[in-house]
């Protein structure tokens, strides 16, 4: 019911003065809420098998560098630059992993990338849809060739992935793509989980993958945090994750299970309503206008004849 | 009226000791400019995959337009609410807005990495209606395609009017060297003066269409400003993360508008040394707490709704800014209530300013002091940054002087000079003014 209300005040909110617009945009939308799609691709990474011998990354990078997560990153203390240490993910990097220190004898890994999200924050507020999310396989894909750069992506991804090149003259945004132009194609299968020599990295469909997991927790309640982490977050995501920690000292942030994208398109789309009320609005204004200047051409001839 | 005599005074002007000031600021700004097109965005700022958005956006963008939004506030006051009297300011506000837009327009074209693509705007099958962006950009590039129309009259009836004697003039002045010979420039400047004879009355027909379009746009893109934050739930702090945002952002362009208006009036009579329009002023000034009071109504209302009260009050640094923001708007409106702070030309200064200041505040509050996008982000401007701004807010302020010395068609202008001929000079401007602009002639036709 509040909603509803808040919702009724933002329409007459974007009329100014012209309430006559409450009435132009007619009804609510049909809320056309959220519908998981468990067929999607995704992946399992189970942070309690990890090894943390970061191959994943190195295979991510030798198979995608034609698609800008080339190079390889030299950290601080490296100056005789043998090491690839990328600090964080970054415009040269699609994936990564840390290593979460609670103390000298509990720790763990744990691998960012892409969430791959069920209702994609970047792809909802791209303005030029270079971020879009293919219909079947679910995959999250960015376009450099239509990109214009905005950054939009990176403000709106809760869990901070898209990643900038600031340093290039010609720069691009950088992310997971399920390896969909390069491993996935010609393997069926992504790098990462390709390479993993531990098993950590599940590859599949999210129905396959969630019950895997929840198999797991039941076969080792123990060992694992009770929550399969990417089920429920923010509409859920194709990536999912199982690890021994709660997940926000693992840098994964606590996000409510309505999308962001959906609170932000409901009032969007409440505002705009396919285009009804901005028409209503000019038009409503440009009757009240176009009446103000014929009073006020009345009063203006009045006033030439005085001055007459 | 002197129109050479007047003229003169302007062209002297132009090359006065902060014309020099401000080009050299806004050269050292295009040198980083130039930096940036050569080694990335990253080389001349401090933004970061944190901090995507940098002062460019939250100041050149958000900010600045809403506080380019006098010509917007105005115009709803005179053709919306029908309050005619402050039909001259109408101009001085267009002018301010076309500027101030353009600047929005160029700094996002330092900003974007890929400027190359933006032509994806103008390609149906890439637009994404559920994108703020995309709406805000469609909607900006719109209303400054709209305030340069809605200023064309002004210029077309200069150039109408102007003996093409004095144009020569100017040009001989700016270009000594590359001026054409005599004769072809005359035939040049005649064609011109006729094309511009052939255009105005067919423009001042539909130009109230115009107008209105240009109420329309900035209502759109101004709430849209704030929607653009709507997403980052998990990134704006709370105090400012509200379904509410898009009236918020609409309501704030809207006072801020007024308050620059006020502003501007004050401080062009102050350096031209003529009365202050107190009347229109104190009339303006009496509308700010209206729209104020709904503002900080709904900011506290919303707050209570969603349990953040004890946030604002908590005293940490987002309450800080917070309580900075909400008390500038809250005691500068306040001063508006009196009657005689109204009426002095120094309190309706304070008061406005506090509420620009407030209100922008309010603004940066949303996109840079509140958003925090956690693990350990950080962002202050770097010096280059702040250096590419400042140049353009200078080129701003150069193209004003220069375009106000071509095309002398503002109120200032005619009322610059002795304190005897205000009278004449502001009939001559109000007849103009009803040529130019539909109220008269539209209609007449
Ligand atoms: S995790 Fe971020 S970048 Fe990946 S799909 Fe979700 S919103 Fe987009
Ligand atoms: S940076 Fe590129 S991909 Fe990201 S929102 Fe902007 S246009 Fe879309
Ligand atoms: S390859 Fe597997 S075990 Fe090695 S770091 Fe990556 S996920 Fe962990």
């Amino acid at each position: 019911m509040k909603k509803t209300s808040r919702r009724d005040f933002l329409k007459l909110a974007g009329a100014t003065g012209a309430g006559l617009l409450a009435c132009g945009a007619g009804s609510a939308l049909a809320n056309e809420g959220l519908q998981v799609n468990n067929e999607e691709l995704g992946m399992l990474y189970d942070a309690t098998k990890c090894v943390g011998c970061k191959a994943c990354m190195s295979a991510c990078k030798r198979v995608n560098s034609d698609y800008g997560s080339l190079s390889y990153e030299k950290a601080k203390f490296d100056e005789d630059g043998l090491w690839d240490a990328p600090s964080d993910l970054s415009g040269s990097t699609r994936t990564l992993i840390k290593l979460f220190k609670e103390s000298e004898k509990r720790w763990s890994y744990v691998k960012y990338s892409c969430m791959h999200c069920q209702k994609p924050s970047c792809v909802s507020v791209c303005p030029v849809s270079a971020m879009t999310k293919e219909k079947i396989s679910g995959i999250v894909d960015y376009n450099k060739n239509t990109c214009i750069g905005c950054r939009y992506c990176q403000i709106a991804c809760p869990y901070n992935i898209p990643k900038f090149q600031w340093e290039k003259a010609v720069p691009q945004i950088v992310k997971c793509d399920l390896c969909k132009a390069t491993n996935l194609r010609e393997k069926g299968i992504t790098a990462c989980a390709e390479t993993c020599p531990a098993g950590a990295i599940k590859f599949g469909k999210r129905k396959d993958l969630l019950e895997e997991a929840h198999q797991r927790l039941k076969d080792a309640p123990d060992k694992y945090v009770a929550h399969v982490y990417g089920e429920h977050e923010g509409g859920g995501t194709n990536h999912l994750y199982l690890a021994s920690m709660p997940f926000n000292k693992l840098g994964l942030p606590e996000i409510k299970p309505e999308a962001p994208a959906e609170f932000s398109e409901k009032i969007q789309h409440t505002i705009y309503k396919g285009f009804i009320a901005p028409v209503a609005l000019y038009s409503t204004l440009c009757f009240i206008a176009v009446k103000n200047m014929k009073k006020h051409q009345g009063h203006d001839d009045d006033h030439k004849k005085g001055d007459k | 009226m002197g129109h050479s005599e007047e003229y003169q005074k302007l062209e002297g002007k132009i090359f006065t000791k902060s014309f020099f000031i401000l080009l050299s600021v806004v050269l050292l700004g295009f040198y980083f400019v130039g930096v940036r097109y050569v080694k990335g965005i990253g080389a001349v700022s401090n933004m970061s995959d944190g901090y995507p958005w940098g002062i460019w956006i939250t100041y050149d963008v958000a900010t600045g337009t809403a506080i380019a939004c006098g010509g917007y506030a105005v115009a709803i006051l005179v053709y919306i609410r029908n309050r005619m009297q402050y039909h001259p300011m109408i101009r001085s506000a267009i002018l301010t807005s076309m500027f101030g837009y353009g600047l929005a327009g160029f700094s996002v074209m330092v900003d974007l990495g890929r400027p190359w693509n933006a032509y994806n705007f103008f390609i149906p099958s890439k637009w994404q209606a559920n994108s703020a962006m995309f709406e805000v950009a469609l909607c900006v590039m719109a209303y400054s395609t709209v305030l340069i129309l809605e200023f064309l009259p002004a210029i077309l009836t200069s150039i109408e009017k102007s003996k093409w004697e004095r144009m020569n003039a100017i040009r001989n002045w700016l270009h000594p060297k590359i001026a054409p010979d005599k004769k072809t420039m005359e035939d040049k400047l005649e064609m011109v003066r006729l094309g511009a004879l052939w255009l105005n009355p067919r423009l001042n027909k539909v130009l109230i269409f115009f107008i209105v379009l240009g109420i329309t746009l900035p209502t759109m893109h101004q709430s849209s400003l704030g929607s653009l934050l709507l997403i980052a739930s998990t990134k704006l702090h709370p105090l400012w993360h509200t379904g509410f945002l898009p009236l918020l952002f609409l309501l704030n362009c809207v006072f801020i508008g007024y308050s620059i208006a006020i502003l501007e009036s004050i401080i062009s009579s102050y350096s031209f040394k003529r009365p202050f329009e107190i009347e229109e002023l104190s009339g303006l000034a009496g509308l700010i707490p209206f729209v104020t009071v709904i503002w900080l109504t709904v900011v506290i209302g919303d707050l209570s709704y969603r349990g953040q009260i004890h946030a604002a009050l908590k005293g940490d640094f987002y309450s800080g800014w917070f309580m900075t923001e909400f008390l500038l708007v809250g005691c500068g409106s306040l001063i508006l209530f009196v009657k005689k702070c109204r009426r002095s030309a120094r309190w309706l200064f304070i008061s406005a300013s506090m509420i620009v200041l407030g209100g922008a505040l309010y603004r940066f509050n949303v996109y840079l002091i509140g958003f925090n996008p956690g693990q350990g982000w950080k962002y202050f401007p770097s010096f280059a940054e702040v250096m590419i701004t400042v140049g353009i807010v200078a080129l701003e302020i150069l193209g004003y002087k220069v375009f106000v010395a071509l095309f002398p068609v503002l109120p200032n202008m005619d009322l610059h000079g002795a304190h005897k001929k205000k009278g004449h000079a502001k009939k001559h401007k109000g007849s103009e003014a009803d040529k130019t602009l539909p109220a008269g002639e539209a209609h007449a036709h």
